[in-house]
């Protein structure tokens, strides 16, 4: 590993789903790093290639799939590289995800108690009993009212937010190192949300689970982020600190998401969305892939490619407006908004400069 | 205040229970009663469980209700009998599903799936209009047509739900039951996907029962909204005002919970708890209309109580209970 600190580095990962149509290039030279303890924020656009990035760390990308570059280290070692066989005592154990679809994640035809209780007679060698009663524990954790009266049922007898409680139950009951929540919450009410998300941050804090969070809903990134990554048509476009992200964005995309939320105030009217549609990644644009969709665009965005420019230690942004010689320009209104708030706000203490005259 | 406008469904009492007599009896949906005014917009939210897809389910008639009636455009759905009738239902009150992924046919083409109900009810000329509409309506909810000829599975979630929406719109329906249609969708298409839905009510004058629990959104689209809990309806009212000056305890708790993009302010978040407990106490209750068309379900004792939440909130001077 680069950084002991990290229990996940991805460098320049890409992949390409074969299809009648062409090669989808849905990853395009993805890197990041998923530290001990933290919970790192996926977001962006609807097929930007959130699932397929984390899915990949699970050894379980559609058979169309090829990887075509990069690595994924774990403990040191590539899961990449690694064999079905081998990702099978990994996946669930110490890599754990909440898939996105709760019903396709479930099995219909197996009662939910026995499905919780499998990992742990898998991964941890328990016995039926053991893992039964482990599982009726789980199902009180995640909020089911009466489990013992439904630790019995089937899928279906359950409401869409119930079956996800279920998914969630499965992944946590081994405890596992790392947690990719992929939407986990979107299928469920504000309160139950809260009681979930709750419950993975004290996982978080008991046993210093990392967590991957892959959300469009910025309310629950705020609450629940160290880091934000944000995605654009198969790349990270920026990334930073929860407060970097929200309050001092720098990538017009990041802009577009931000402003196309309702406020509380937001009356009438339409929403801000970003026009148009995303790239095709049959045939991704040359430069900067949201430039056709930018008020924001320039002329170099549709020839180049815009590297990483450094905001602060922890937060970068690729976008052409961040180069000394861009012009100035004026974010949307509600982006100077939070950008004020930013500049107020209590930063860490810069270390003193000293005087250096060369 | 006398309501001029139609109403297009009328829920009353509605009970929807499953595994009727058996240990495990399910109250799904549990004496509801509400109505939907054509051309409006109403959010139904509540929480995981409560009874909104049973509602749904049961309004476009997918199960038998086990109790109550439920009029729509002046018929009740129970009695359509000729097979034209039915159809005709069918058509004008459409469906979109809260799991897209189960709700697609994983071996049909995109277009197939979209041109579904276009098929069924012969609403093209040929088939290059076939094309031509499912072309459209792909372009409509964000897509491009290139998808048509591929599969569901090769759709991340935010897709597969636009097609989802595509296919209930193929159909022109006047009603669209949408069942949590944009929580799988990011911020941005979320707003075109709430600006089409707009948009095509201002054209066609067509009616949203909008399931949902992103309240911030729900308050934003809808005209009026019910608040659902445990199979029942706790508070029905006009949209702004159900957020703004909630009347109900439960619908309180229900807005402190929402999340706000804001890093700072979830720092500092309080959450109000809400005690449901006090709904077993075997006290009779039934909705109350405690502001102008702002109904709370109470208790005879509990009636005064909303009276003076809504008379501090400034939604009733002088307002006589029925
Ligand atoms: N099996 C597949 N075959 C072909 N293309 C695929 C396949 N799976 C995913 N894709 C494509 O890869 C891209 C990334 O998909 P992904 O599911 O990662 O998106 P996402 O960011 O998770 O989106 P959402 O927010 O909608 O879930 C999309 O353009 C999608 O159409
Ligand atoms: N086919 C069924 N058989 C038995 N019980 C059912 C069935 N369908 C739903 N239920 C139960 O009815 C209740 C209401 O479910 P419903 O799906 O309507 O909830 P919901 O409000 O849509 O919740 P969510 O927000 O989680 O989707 C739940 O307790 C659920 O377990
Ligand atoms: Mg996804
Ligand atoms: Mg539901």
């Amino acid at each position: 590993m680069e950084n002991p600190e990290n229990v996940i580095e991805v460098r320049n990962l890409q992949i390409d789903f074969h299809t009648y149509a062409g090669e989808v290039k849905a990853i395009r030279d993805v890197s990041f790093d998923l530290r001990k303890g933290e919970t790192l924020a996926i977001v962006g656009e609807s097929g930007s290639g959130k699932s397929v990035t984390t899915r990949s760390l699970m050894g379980l990308l559609a058979p169309n799939a090829v990887i075509k570059n990069g690595s994924i280290m774990f403990h040191g070692e590539d899961i990449i590289k690694k064999s079905e066989k081998e990702m099978q005592h990994i996946r669930g154990k110490d890599i754990a995800m909440i898939f996105q679809d709760p019903m396709t994640s479930l099995d219909p035809t197996m009662r939910i108690g026995m499905q919780i209780a499998e990992p742990l007679m898998k991964h941890k060698g328990l016995k039926k009993k053991e893992a039964i009663a482990q599982a009726l524990e789980m199902l009180k954790l995640v909020g089911i009212t009466n489990p013992e009266g439904r630790i019995n049922d089937y899928p279906y007898q359950f409401s869409g937010g119930m079956r996800q409680r279920i998914v969630i139950a499965i992944a946590l009951v081994c405890y596992p190192e790392v947690l990719i929540a992929d939407e986990p919450t979107t299928a469920l009410d504000v309160t139950i949300q809260a009681q979930i998300l709750d419950l993975m941050k004290d996982l978080q804090n008991r046993i210093d689970t990392s967590i991957i969070f892959i959300t469009h809903d910025l309310g629950v990134v705020a609450g629940m982020a160290d880091r934000v990554a944000v995605m654009y048509a198969g790349k990270i476009v920026e990334y930073g600190t929860v407060d970097e992200i929200f309050f001092n964005p720098q990538h017009p995309y990041t802009w577009g998401l931000l402003n196309s939320m309702p406020t509380l105030d937001t009356e009438g009217g339409s929403l801000t969305a970003i026009p148009g549609t995303p790239p095709d990644l049959l045939d991704p644009p040359v430069g900067d892939a949201f430039a056709a969709r930018s008020d924001y665009a320039m002329k170099i965005d549709t020839e180049k490619e815009p590297p990483f420019f450094k905001v602060s230690d922890t937060h970068y942004a690729a976008t052409w407006l961040l180069h000394p010689d861009a012009p100035k320009v004026t974010p949307p209104a509600e982006i100077v908004r939070r950008q004020k708030k930013f500049a107020a706000m209590e930063k860490p203490e810069p270390p003193i400069k000293k005087e250096t005259k060369e | 205040m006398p309501d001029e406008r139609k109403k297009i469904l009328e829920v009353h009492h509605l009970k929807q229970y499953f595994n009727v007599g058996k240990k495990d009896e399910v109250r799904a949906v549990d004496d509801v009663s509400f109505d939907i005014y054509e051309g409006e917009t109403f959010g139904l939210v509540g929480e995981s469980g409560s009874g909104k897809t049973t509602a749904g389910r049961s309004i476009i008639h997918l199960y038998e209700p086990t109790d109550g009636q439920i009029i729509f455009n002046g018929k009740d759905v129970s009695k359509l009998h000729t097979k034209a009738e039915m159809h005709e239902f069918r058509r004008e009150i459409q469906m979109i599903f809260q799991d897209p992924y189960a709700s697609l046919n994983p071996r049909m083409k995109v277009k197939d799936i979209v041109a579904e109900g276009i098929d069924i009810h012969n609403l093209a000329k040929d088939d290059a209009d076939r094309t031509k509409q499912v072309e459209d309506l792909l372009e409509t909810v964000g897509l491009n047509k290139d998808h048509s000829s591929r599969y569901p599975h090769e759709f991340s979630g935010g897709q597969r739900q636009r097609i989802g929406i595509a296919r209930a719109l193929a159909v022109e329906p006047k009603f669209i039951i949408a069942d949590e249609p944009i929580s799988a969708l990011d911020v941005s298409i979320q707003a075109q996907v709430v600006n089409l839905m707009k948009e095509l009510q201002e054209k066609q004058g067509l009616t949203y029962l909008f399931i949902a629990h992103d309240l911030s959104m729900v308050k934003y689209i809808s005209d009026r909204i019910g608040v659902m809990h445990y199979g029942k309806i706790l508070e029905i009212g006009p949209a702004d005002e159900v957020y703004t000056h909630p009347l109900h305890a439960y619908t309180k708790s229900l807005i402190s919970a929402v999340p706000v993009p804001d890093p700072e302010f979830e720092r500092n978040r309080k959450q109000v708890v809400y005690d449901a407990s006090r709904e077993h106490d075997d006290k009779q209750r039934r909705m109350v209309e405690i502001a102008p068309g702002h109904f709370v379900r109470a208790s005879e004792d509990e009636i005064p109580m909303y009276t003076k939440r809504a008379q501090e909130a400034g939604l009733v001077t002088d307002f006589p209970h029925n």
